[in-house]
């Protein structure tokens, strides 16, 4: 809250130092500011902000207080205590980042649905687009704008998460656990970026706003509900028999995890999981003989990156798709009043 | 004067296999208020999305202010301000945000557009209403909120798409006398596009019928009454109280169709004379109702009553619409 009401105050200040004196802004980055702070002012933000902080903290909250537990003598992931703060849980709150899994969609989702066609139903959409400006010009800059929105969010929570860790428990993050948690911050917004694009899909297809937000809440709930179920009978089908080679069971775990993948939210959670647990080192499925003889311990952060770029180029490939799709349709769609 | 603003050459827009507008040539002076009269789904609004580069036309061209609008729509778009049909606003900001805002895309200045806003607020009589919520506005305030909009880049072409929806009839009045002054006083060319004849008939320099796509008649309301019923303008209605002998010409019988036929005939500018029990109708190429009078008084046909009708553009509107249905 304290968060919002001092992004309400910055446009406020914004809005007076625009009024006042004489600069000339083009006229993209007046759509964006004007998109920022309709979405700042608006409830649904508020109410959406309350809910996410109000979680966040609450999962800090259980992390703090079984902190002191998690610490033990063989854990190859002990010199991270700090990245402990986002991933631990005492199984009463789930922890950050999987809060972050569950609500970041719901945020993209309301931040988007309505993008296009509300401003259709409203009778300004013509009005604009009469207006001396390109016609990608009201698309690109809402993407824009929603997006600088869910990126302060994002980062103004993981940092305050950051800075109420440090005061709670006193350690400092070291260097490497700082960038991890930018890098986890930055796939949390990419992650958010598809939800938010597919919802922009949805808002320049579907006339009605409750049509396009409904469309995405089904979208979301097949993927996080019904698409577990549907692997789930798929791999129960092809399981391989009790006698099947090494060979066999390794390929039918890699189709299993390939229909799994399929999901961003499960290129999501492995990315992060990666991100946030150094000691993770691969994904897939590994042989005996992988394992044998490595020793348990961290992965530098390079390497953590390089596990997870497949990941990311999936989640920026999904992403992309959507608005292209999105931008294409209303690049051609003809603009008539309501 | 002469210099035309507005130029459509050929221009056709094809939707499937349903032609929207089709070789439409029309040419609209700077400074004229023009009208684009014809019912709904003629093709008024594509026409004018093609104008603004909204949409791409599928032949032909359309030139406003000398820039092809299809190549260069940005440029067009700069010097012509369009009010959209039913034009809505951004509820939660003010009447003079939602005008700060426009000014803004078109990159006015801040300070230079207050200063603007303020005044065309108070123009189109909003001034108390423009620390209002947008959301709080009533049909014809939004229209009027919807003219200072276009007004506020400093067009030089105003098209308004259905002004006059949805306001009542003071307003209508009120609204288009606001647009004529305001459109004077600056030297715009204004199009209105409206299938409300007799509300832009009095505000309108010149007047273009457009049904099924297609210009069917342009001009000024005396021109295009003159071409459309061919020479002869003016009907003339009098009622006289001898019943007329319609069935035969007896000798003994004095008013029969014949015998009246023969009077009004020797009239100069009758041109098709049709009696029915006591009313007689002509068709006259020129005003000769005085002289039908004294024609008819000096018969002894006893004069009733006598009504000279000029068609106006809602007959015009009629005999063509009604025409332009029988077509389909």
């Amino acid at each position: 809250m304290i968060f919002t009401i001092a992004i309400l105050k910055e446009v406020k200040i914004m809005n007076n130092i625009f009024y006042k004196n004489g600069t000339v802004f083009h006229p993209f980055r007046v759509i964006v500011q004007k998109e920022i702070s309709d979405h700042v002012s608006s409830w649904r933000f508020i109410i959406l902000i309350s809910i996410i902080a109000l979680t966040c903290f609450g999962s800090l909250y259980t992390a703090l207080a079984n902190i002191s537990n998690v610490s033990k003598a063989n854990d190859p992931d002990a010199a991270y205590l700090f990245l402990k703060l986002y991933t631990i849980s005492d199984g009463t709150l789930p922890s950050f980042f999987v809060f972050v899994s569950f609500l970041g969609p719901l945020l993209g989702i309301s931040l988007g649905f309505d993008t296009v066609n509300s401003e259709q139903n409203k009778g300004t959409l013509s009005r604009i687009l009469s207006q001396p400006v390109h016609r990608d010009y009201l698309i690109n800059a809402k993407f824009v704008a929603s997006l600088t929105v869910i990126s302060v969010l994002l980062f103004a929570l993981g940092f305050l998460v950051m800075g109420l860790g440090l005061i709670m428990i006193g350690i400092l993050p070291t260097p490497e656990e700082f960038l991890r948690i930018v890098f986890f911050i930055l796939v949390s917004i990419l992650y958010v970026a598809f939800w938010l694009n597919l919802a922009i899909l949805f808002s320049v297809r579907f006339r009605q706003p409750a049509t396009s937000a409904l469309s995405c809440i089904a979208v979301w709930l097949f993927f996080t509900v019904f698409y577990n179920i549907i692997v789930n009978l798929i791999a129960k089908a092809i399981a391989p028999s009790e006698m099947a080679t090494t060979h066999q069971v390794f390929r039918y775990q890699e189709i299993i995890l390939t229909l799994m993948r399929i999901l961003p939210s499960e290129l999501y959670s492995e990315a992060t999981t990666t991100l946030l647990m150094p000691s993770v080192r691969s994904l897939g499925p590994l042989t005996m003989e992988q394992i044998v003889g490595a020793i348990p311990g961290p992965l530098p952060l390079g390497q953590s990156l390089l596990l997870v770029w497949p990941q990311i180029t999936g989640l920026i490939a999904a992403t992309v798709l959507c608005f292209v799709i999105s931008y294409v349709s209303f690049m051609r769609r003809e603009v008539r009043s309501r | 004067m002469a210099e035309n603003i507005i130029e459509l050459v050929d221009l056709t827009k094809v939707y499937g296999t349903h032609t929207a507008v089709d070789h439409l040539n029309l040419t609209i002076r700077k400074g004229e208020v023009f009208a684009l009269l014809g019912p709904n789904g003629a093709g008024k609004t594509t026409t004018i999305l093609m104008m603004l580069g909204l949409t791409d036309p599928t032949s032909g061209s359309v030139r406003v202010c000398g820039i092809d609008s299809t190549t260069n729509p940005i440029e067009v778009k700069k010097r012509v301000g369009y009010l959209p049909e039913n034009v809505g606003f951004y509820d939660d900001l003010t009447g003079l945000q939602n005008l700060l805002f426009t000014a803004r895309l078109n990159s006015i200045p801040a300070n230079e557009a207050m200063v603007k806003a303020e005044k065309l607020m108070e123009k189109v009589g909003l001034s108390d209403a423009s620390g209002k919520k947008a959301g709080k506005y009533s049909r014809g305030m939004l229209q009027r909120l919807g003219l200072a909009d276009v007004l506020i880049k400093n067009p030089e072409v105003i098209i308004l798409d259905e002004p006059t929806l949805g306001i009542d009839p003071k307003g209508v009045k009120e609204f288009l006398e606001l647009i004529v002054e305001l459109s004077k006083e600056k030297g715009l060319t204004v199009l209105f596009c409206s299938h409300h004849l007799h509300q832009v008939q009095q505000v309108s320099d010149r007047v273009g019928l457009f049904v099924h796509g297609k210009l069917i008649a342009e001009g000024d309301i005396q021109t295009l009454s003159e071409s459309l019923f061919a020479g002869s303008p003016y009907v003339i209605e009098a009622g006289i109280n001898q019943a007329i002998s319609v069935a035969k010409d007896l000798p003994g019988e004095k008013y029969t169709t014949g015998w009246l036929n023969g009077i009004l005939k020797q009239i100069e500018g009758v041109v098709t004379i049709d009696i029915k029990d006591d009313v007689i109708r002509t068709e006259c190429s020129r005003d000769a109702t005085s002289d039908i009078a004294k024609a008819l008084v000096e018969a002894g046909a006893g004069l009733n009553y006598l009504n000279r009708k000029e068609y106006g553009l809602d007959d015009i509107y009629y005999r063509y619409f009604e025409g332009g249905e029988d077509h389909e």
